[in-house]
């Protein structure tokens, strides 16, 4: 198979295991392109990308935009504070606007979940999702198992704890899709109060033990608590949270096996893990953020194929 | 579907110490010079032309790099995908006198999106291009080889094929009537 079998990329959970295995096959090679002298190739410079920003974002945006430049794709970037939204113009209506400047492909963060599905409805465009609300954002689940599958070789059969604010996630609920369509045990951990109700009928594992759920696991990623999505408490303080779901070096180094350490970033140091954590060699962080340009290199090059 | 052998595995063996001794006639000693295979068959072409280099010249140093043309092809969007291969590339070509291998010289595309990625790894001293197999009348660009294994006229609606030890059990080139008259990939 080399072409993909959708024609947006709007969450994992509408993707086969054959694309995303096909993604992981091509960011191979486009990882050996980011690493040459000259880390760029000519495949899209026929080719116009509209990033859409509806929120804040800056290594996501960053990253899919040097992805962009680096398949040589024409750019135009968009933000919402700077934009006619704040004026009432409709998301429709904006992206219209957009694609009759001749773009091929939209990357799109919205706060509202679902978004990116409805203007896969409405507009004659590819639509990548970098992040609808608390819904999804693929290309993060993307890079993080890819990440996963670099480090172990494989990703099958691998145990994979997601700890942290599961509630406001959408890092957590593309990874739980991704992860499971390759076959790993994910289980979700957190306190009470920042995991959904049904999150078992996802069929993971539910922890509320810190340290349980990192002996059980091979791969710990830590998500950030996300106070600005946080409408009221979910928890007493940062500082208690910091005591039962913290990762410091001591907790790490007295589990009795090595586990590997991720975070989708930005690292609230000293929340969610410890400097020490984050700096460690069992961390890899740094390497997430270079496979997520070559993982959206690859998704950006697939869709761009498709031969309608 | 009618085959015939244009070279059988001994001929063919003796082609490429040919090709190897013209490489020597032309590069003393092969000091400032590299192999460049480009993928996916031309490899096999220039893995057999470096090992017996190598063995002619009792030097282990010489270069052999894999070069992927796919992201550089000027058909993309325009006809189905072809999965890349992968490159290895553990030099830069600066400075080096490059010679680029395939196995089937045909429209000479392959060749051009070649000399692309190829400068992607520095500013070479100068480029020459081995092909083992020469389909002649057939190109669609300006290219033309320094060596050739092998000069065959054909048709479009005929295939060249270069078998090999190593992924099709022996050795040999092969023409055969395709199916259907579509532009091969060499």
């Amino acid at each position: 198979m080399s072409n993909l079998t959708t024609k947006h990329l709007l969450g994992i959970k509408d993707l086969q295991k054959e694309d995303i295995e096909l993604i992981f096959r091509t960011a191979d090679n486009f990882k050996e392109v980011i690493n040459r002298p000259i880390k760029k190739v000519p495949s899209l410079r026929d080719v116009t990308i509209a990033n859409l920003f509806f929120e804040n974002s800056t290594r996501t945006r960053l990253s899919f935009e040097l992805a962009e430049r680096r398949l040589s794709a024409d750019v135009i970037n968009f933000a919402a504070s700077s934009s006619s939204v704040s004026k009432g113009e409709t998301l429709i209506d904006t992206v219209n606007n957009i694609l009759a400047m001749k773009v091929d492909i939209i990357v799109m963060r919205h706060p509202n979940p679902g978004a990116a599905v409805f203007l896969a409805k409405h507009v004659d465009a590819s639509i990548v999702n970098a992040g609808d609300g608390a819904h999804e954002h693929p290309t993060q689940a993307l890079l993080d198992a890819y990440s996963i599958r670099e480090k172990f070789g494989k990703v099958d059969g691998l145990k994979v704890a997601i700890v942290g604010d599961i509630l406001h996630s959408r890092v957590a609920l593309s990874n739980i899709f991704c992860l499971q369509k390759l076959g790993a045990e994910v289980m979700v951990c957190g306190p009470e109060t920042l995991l959904p109700k049904h999150v078992a009928s996802l069929g993971v594992k539910v922890e509320k033990d810190l340290r349980k759920a990192l002996e059980w696991c091979d791969v710990a990623n830590m998500l950030r608590i996300q106070l600005e999505r946080q409408d009221i408490r979910y928890f007493p303080s940062i500082r208690e949270y910091v005591m039962r779901y913290g990762l410091n070096k001591s907790l790490l180094d007295s589990l009795d096996k090595k586990i590997t350490i991720m975070h989708p970033g930005p690292i609230n140091r000293g929340v969610e893990i410890t400097s020490d954590v984050a700096d460690s060699d069992q961390a890899i962080i740094l390497d997430q953020v270079e496979n997520g340009v070559a993982t959206r290199m690859a998704v950006l090059y697939l869709l761009a194929g498709r031969v309608e | 579907m009618t085959r015939r052998l244009l070279m059988n595995g001994n001929r063919l063996d003796i082609t490429i110490n040919r090709l190897c001794y013209q490489l020597l006639e032309n590069h003393d000693g092969f000091l400032d010079a590299a192999i460049v295979g480009l993928q996916p068959r031309g490899v096999f072409v220039a893995r057999r032309i470096h090992q017996r280099l190598c063995t002619i010249l009792k030097r282990n140093d010489l270069l052999l790099g894999e070069l992927d043309v796919t992201f550089y092809r000027d058909d993309f969007r325009r006809r189905e995908m072809i999965a890349p291969s992968t490159t290895r590339m553990d030099f830069t070509v600066e400075n080096r006198k490059v010679i680029l291998v395939d196995d089937v010289l045909y429209t000479g595309r392959t060749i051009r999106a070649g000399m692309d990625a190829l400068i992607d790894f520095g500013r070479p001293d100068c480029v020459e291009l081995l092909t083992l197999v020469d389909r002649r009348y057939s190109r669609q660009l300006p290219i033309e080889p320094h060596y050739i294994g092998l000069s065959v006229d054909t048709i479009t609606e005929e295939k060249v094929k270069v078998l090999w030890k190593e992924t099709e059990g022996e050795d040999g080139i092969w023409l055969s009537a395709a199916e259907s008259s579509t532009v091969q990939s060499s």
